[in-house]
């Protein structure tokens, strides 16, 4: 397979991530089509499993914003879950006033638990959230805004290594609190559940869950392009740059600030899309997303696959979560500490995790030999003067 | 020497938990020129550049390049006013290679958004090829910058700056660890620079300023001890009293 794709930047050369991409759209689509298949024929997949190979496809695009910022920019980032859960939450909203007058209550304006909490009509934020294409906007727009003010005065203010990570484990359990709050507008600790449809089309049919599917691993497809192209070209150099030696990158003349700024609202919009996409398969989000363990899982997912590599962090977040489903359901009580040893061993023994074994980078020629410094023959004129000599 | 000034510094004093590492100092460089600023250890050099490239902010006193004050200004904002810098110690991106360093520190491109949107022109393709070639290392293009050796680093720093196509250089030892060939290819790259170029170079080894043949500012203590041509100077008794040792 390496031979017939040789990787031409190393881990995240094009090739690398495009066969990662077209793994997935390959995968979603077959996976979809098996679940409409009829039940008896032997190659039929159940509701359940589409559910779940969405569930993996979202967070394998968490995985792909952390490792942007991560692999590429060296922000340790702790928090990463906060903007997928707040993508989710901007789905979810719309997925609630869906329900219309089919829930409980029958009341065609106001979701459930807000009567529930006697309110007689919508807070403003819940302004627009009928709209599909204005959800669209705000799984987008709430994680990006959000990331760009935190980043803007996190990145200004030179805060960096360990003091952001702390901070961004900060900011998602401030997040988690306040959306525990019954009165903060969001459904307090259920969160938003108990969706029946979306633009229309029953969420429980096979077809919708099916088409689903095949939507997530076509934006997860295009989101791993969009990163590649995001790295690998003079902004990825600089991303590098700044990651490696920040303060020299000043004396260059660029701020990377900005540079950092950049990726961070960038991989955050990812992670709201990631959540956005989780809601509708899984039906339920709720302040639980929030919780700091779940943005840390999502680190280890992508130092699991290898980290700075793209692919390794779809990879990683697939095969981690498919262990946490089998593992759960058979030792639900030792995950974590599963989960702490794959770490761990991976730490140790495999530093460019799954992906980077799988694909070696190139070997480079200064390995086998070492240049000598070009000054140390004669120097260009003095050939010139003593050529005739010789 | 009616050069106009291109770099004034007006008695500059900063002051570090209360040790004074830049001490009333003043010193003028015209368009076009070279100078060698050499001086005992601790003699405020390296703060004097951090002065100039706005990572240190003076107490008092004012520097400016072209006449504009650049004590407001912070890094960035400086290195595009066109003053470049050459650290002591070779800083190079390791992980890139050596073209993709270059092409870094081209000039041009600054903004993130313009960055990530650039193609590699042919104008800037030459350029790069351009700096390979004065820095001798075409033949490392594609090599990783964290592989190169002491020198090569030196070298490609000094491309980088080059790259930047700066008014002013400063350069801070650029010959520490080289070899007697290296430190002689080194002086000739500096003249050739300083064709277009002002530059400020700062030297503890002798044969190197002598080699570059400029004028010489003597500091001590964070001013400015003795001023002129390097034969001059080493005669000058004060001169020769802080660095024997009374």
């Amino acid at each position: 397979m390496n031979r017939l794709f040789p990787s031409t930047s190393g881990a995240q050369g094009f090739a690398g991530v495009a066969r990662m991409a077209v793994v997935v759209l390959v995968g979603a689509v077959v996976l979809a089509v098996a679940s409409l298949l009829p039940e008896s024929s032997p190659l039929h997949v159940s509701a359940f499993t589409v559910s779940l190979a969405g569930k993996y496809l979202s967070y394998a695009m968490l995985a792909l914003a952390v490792d942007l910022v991560w692999g590429f920019a060296g922000i340790l980032t702790l928090g990463h879950a906060a903007f997928f859960a707040l993508g989710g939450y901007a789905m979810g909203m719309y997925l609630m006033r869906e329900i219309g007058a089919r829930g409980v209550y029958g009341n065609a304006s106001l979701p459930d638990f807000m009567i529930f909490l006697s309110w007689t009509k919508l807070p403003w934020y819940w302004w627009g959230s009928g709209h599909f294409l204005w959800a669209c906007l705000l799984v987008l727009a709430v994680p990006g805004v959000l990331a760009g003010v935190f980043g803007w005065l996190a990145f200004r203010s030179r805060v960096s290594g360990v003091y952001l990570s702390i901070m961004t484990q900060a900011l998602t359990y401030a997040l988690m609190l306040a959306f525990f709050q019954n009165g903060f507008g969001f459904g307090g600790n259920n969160g938003l559940t108990d969706f029946k449809d979306i633009l229309g089309a029953d969420l429980h049919s096979p077809v919708t869950r099916a088409v689903l599917l095949v939507i997530t691993g076509v934006v997860l497809a295009l989101a791993l392009m969009l990163s590649r192209f995001v790295v690998a070209g003079r902004f990825g150099n600089l991303l590098v740059a700044v990651r490696d030696a920040e303060s020299r990158t000043r004396f260059l003349g660029y701020r990377p600030e900005q540079v950092k700024l950049l990726i961070w609202v960038f991989s955050a919009m990812l992670a709201g899309v990631g959540g956005a996409l989780y809601v509708t398969q899984v039906g339920i989000i709720n302040p639980g997303e929030f919780a700091p363990a779940n943005s840390i899982e999502s680190v280890i997912w992508v130092a699991v696959g290898g980290r700075g590599t793209l692919s390794g962090a779809v990879l990683g977040a697939v095969l981690v979560n498919m262990g946490k489903t089998v593992f759960t359901a058979w030792l639900p009580e030792f995950w974590l500490y599963g989960l702490g040893l794959l770490f761990l061993v991976t730490t140790l023994f495999l530093p460019k995790g799954l992906w980077g074994c799988l694909n070696p980078p190139p070997v480079r020629r200064q390995k086998t030999s070492r240049p000598r410094f070009p000054a140390r023959k004669e120097m260009r004129h003095e050939c010139a003067k003593t050529s005739g000599n010789a | 020497m009616n050069a106009p000034k291109l770099l004034e510094m007006r008695d500059v004093s900063v002051t570090f938990d209360g040790f004074r590492a830049i001490n009333g100092l003043s010193l003028t460089l015209a368009a076009g020129e070279m100078r060698a600023i050499v001086g005992p250890n601790g003699a405020g050099k390296t703060t004097m550049m951090d002065i100039i490239t706005g990572k240190t902010r003076p107490d008092s006193g004012s520097v400016r390049f072209h006449g504009q004050d650049l004590t407001r200004l912070d890094e960035p904002a400086i290195a595009r006013m066109g003053i470049g810098r050459k650290f002591q110690k070779p800083t190079v991106f390791e992980a890139l290679s050596v073209r993709e360093n270059l092409l870094l520190s081209l000039s041009g491109l600054r903004g993130p958004f313009s960055v990530l949107m650039a193609r590699l022109s042919g104008k800037e393709q030459a350029r790069v090829d351009h700096l390979l070639d004065m820095t001798r290392l075409g033949d490392f293009a594609d090599h990783q910058a964290g592989g190169m050796s002491h020198g090569q680093k030196q070298w490609l720093e000094i491309g980088m700056l080059l790259g930047q196509e700066p008014e002013l250089l400063l350069v801070d030892e650029p010959v520490a660890g080289m070899t007697d060939a290296e430190t002689m290819a080194t002086a000739d790259l500096l003249r050739e620079i300083n064709r277009t170029r002002s530059v400020v170079v700062v030297e503890h080894d002798m044969d190197f300023v002598r080699a570059l043949d400029v004028g010489v500012t003597v500091l001590h203590e964070g001013s400015v001890l003795a001023e002129g041509a390097l034969d001059t100077v080493s005669a000058d008794p004060r001169v020769i009293e802080v660095y024997l040792g009374r």
